[in-house]
């Protein structure tokens, strides 16, 4: 039974690091289902409060998650992600992947759907890999694998061709937003393939390279856009294409 | 006695299958995915053993608090970061369909079971019924006790017989 619960001030507002967003409130009545409260990225407890430790805007859903919505460059692996990842060296038993953290993570050479001792894929220094993160944890290397927790790979594994960009992490939320608005638009004109790793990377391949130019440009361009904003960009970059 | 041993040892040896059936290629996927799985439960042991937790001093104060660290979760964005386009890749095209779906499906189901009776109402809502029920359920049962009983007669011929060579009447 709780006997307490969190008043949560700033919600939709700007909080910088060390703001307490939330403090610990006696509540008289005993609430006898039991509310997990489910704290995001950027807040932490400290003591009886809780905290930010990110800028950004914080958000709620359904009053029970918390988390603050930043945009940042630098990614910091969480487990389970899945990110685009830049095979850097080739190790006795894994790859060393650059996924754009404060480190680079190992890719086993088995952690591939149907691997094998005797028949595991080659991928040579400069190969694009599209993984999960198996182990993220602070202060340890992360482990990657292209396989889901069945064994499946699920669209992951090596990326052939196209052509990969960086951008900030917050335009990889909005790219895999499901009322994201760039994809579908570009995915309306013309027909490509892309690949958003929440590293902030993002692999895309087309039938042209000047289609792939473009679509990189629209993406690029969309970040700080609204809805309409975007459709008249690519119609317009689309127009251009034509002439 | 010998004969038991005998016996057991011929069913011990039924029991496993043969060498060259266990050569074979589709026996050898399975037995490579169960390798597989036990190597990644040990795995997942280890590193869950790997990982030391401090319980006396986060377990009393935060129970209420969990950590979730992933803004996939969070702000609840698609599945999978591959997508095709325009059938550019319609593979990747039909992955993703059934990812958005899964990940939909999974999402319906929490609902519902929000929506629906708890397991705790629902035991408490039988406890009350319990009665009602059970006069239901014995009712049926001696009833279906009964035509057992009244049939036992018949059923018995029914018994598994091995076919036996009878003897005709001498008259």
């Amino acid at each position: 039974m709780a006997d307490h619960s969190y008043d949560f001030h700033f919600v939709n507002e700007v909080v910088l690091p060390g703001d307490i967003v939330a403090e610990k409130v006696k509540t008289k009545q005993i609430v006898v289902k039991k509310i997990k409260l489910k704290l995001g990225p950027g807040l932490r407890m400290d003591k009886d409060n809780i905290i930010a430790y990110k800028c950004g805007v914080l958000r709620e859903k359904d009053s029970t998650m918390f988390w603050i919505d930043n945009d940042q460059k630098r990614y910091i692996p969480v487990k389970n992600d899945k990110v685009v990842g830049i095979v850097t060296n080739r190790g006795g038993e894994s790859y060393q992947v650059d996924i754009g953290s404060s480190m680079a993570s190992a890719l086993p050479f088995l952690a591939f759907e149907g691997a094998t001792k005797k028949n595991k894929p080659q991928l040579k220094i400069g190969d694009l890999v599209y993984g999960r993160l198996s182990v993220a944890n602070k202060d340890m290397e992360a482990e990657l694998v292209c396989t889901d927790t069945n064994g499946k790979a699920n669209g992951m594994g090596p990326l052939k061709d196209g052509f990969l960009f960086t951008h900030s992490l917050g335009l990889t939320r909005k790219l895999l937003n499901p009322d994201g608005a760039v994809l579908k638009v570009l995915g309306k004109v013309f027909s490509f393939e892309s690949t958003v790793g929440l590293n902030g990377r993002t692999w895309v391949n087309s039938n042209s390279s000047d289609h792939t130019i473009l679509i990189v440009n629209a993406i690029e361009q969309s970040e700080y856009m609204t809805l309409s904003q975007i459709k008249q960009n690519v119609h317009r970059l689309a127009e251009g294409m034509r002439e | 006695m010998v004969k038991i041993y005998k016996m057991a040892a011929e069913s011990k040896e039924r029991k496993s299958l043969s060498k060259n059936l266990l050569k074979m290629k589709f026996m050898q996927r399975t037995e490579e995915a169960k390798l597989r799985q036990q190597l990644e439960d040990e795995e997942k042991r280890e590193i869950d053993e790997a990982h030391w937790v401090l319980d006396n001093v986060e377990g009393a104060r935060e129970d209420m608090i969990e950590y979730e660290t992933s803004y996939v979760v969070c702000e609840d964005l698609v599945p999978t970061g591959r997508m095709s386009f325009k059938k550019f890749n319609p593979a990747v095209e039909k992955l993703f369909k059934e990812l958005t779906a899964q990940k939909e499906l999974a999402e319906c189901e929490v609902r519902e079971m929000e929506d629906t009776v708890s397991d705790e109402q629902m035991a408490e809502r039988y406890d009350s019924l319990i009665d009602t029920v059970d006069k239901k359920f014995g009712g049926k049962r001696k009833r279906h006790n009964n035509e057992v009983t009244l049939d036992f007669d018949r059923a018995r011929p029914f018994k598994k017989h091995k076919a036996q060579f009878k003897k005709p009447k001498e008259d």
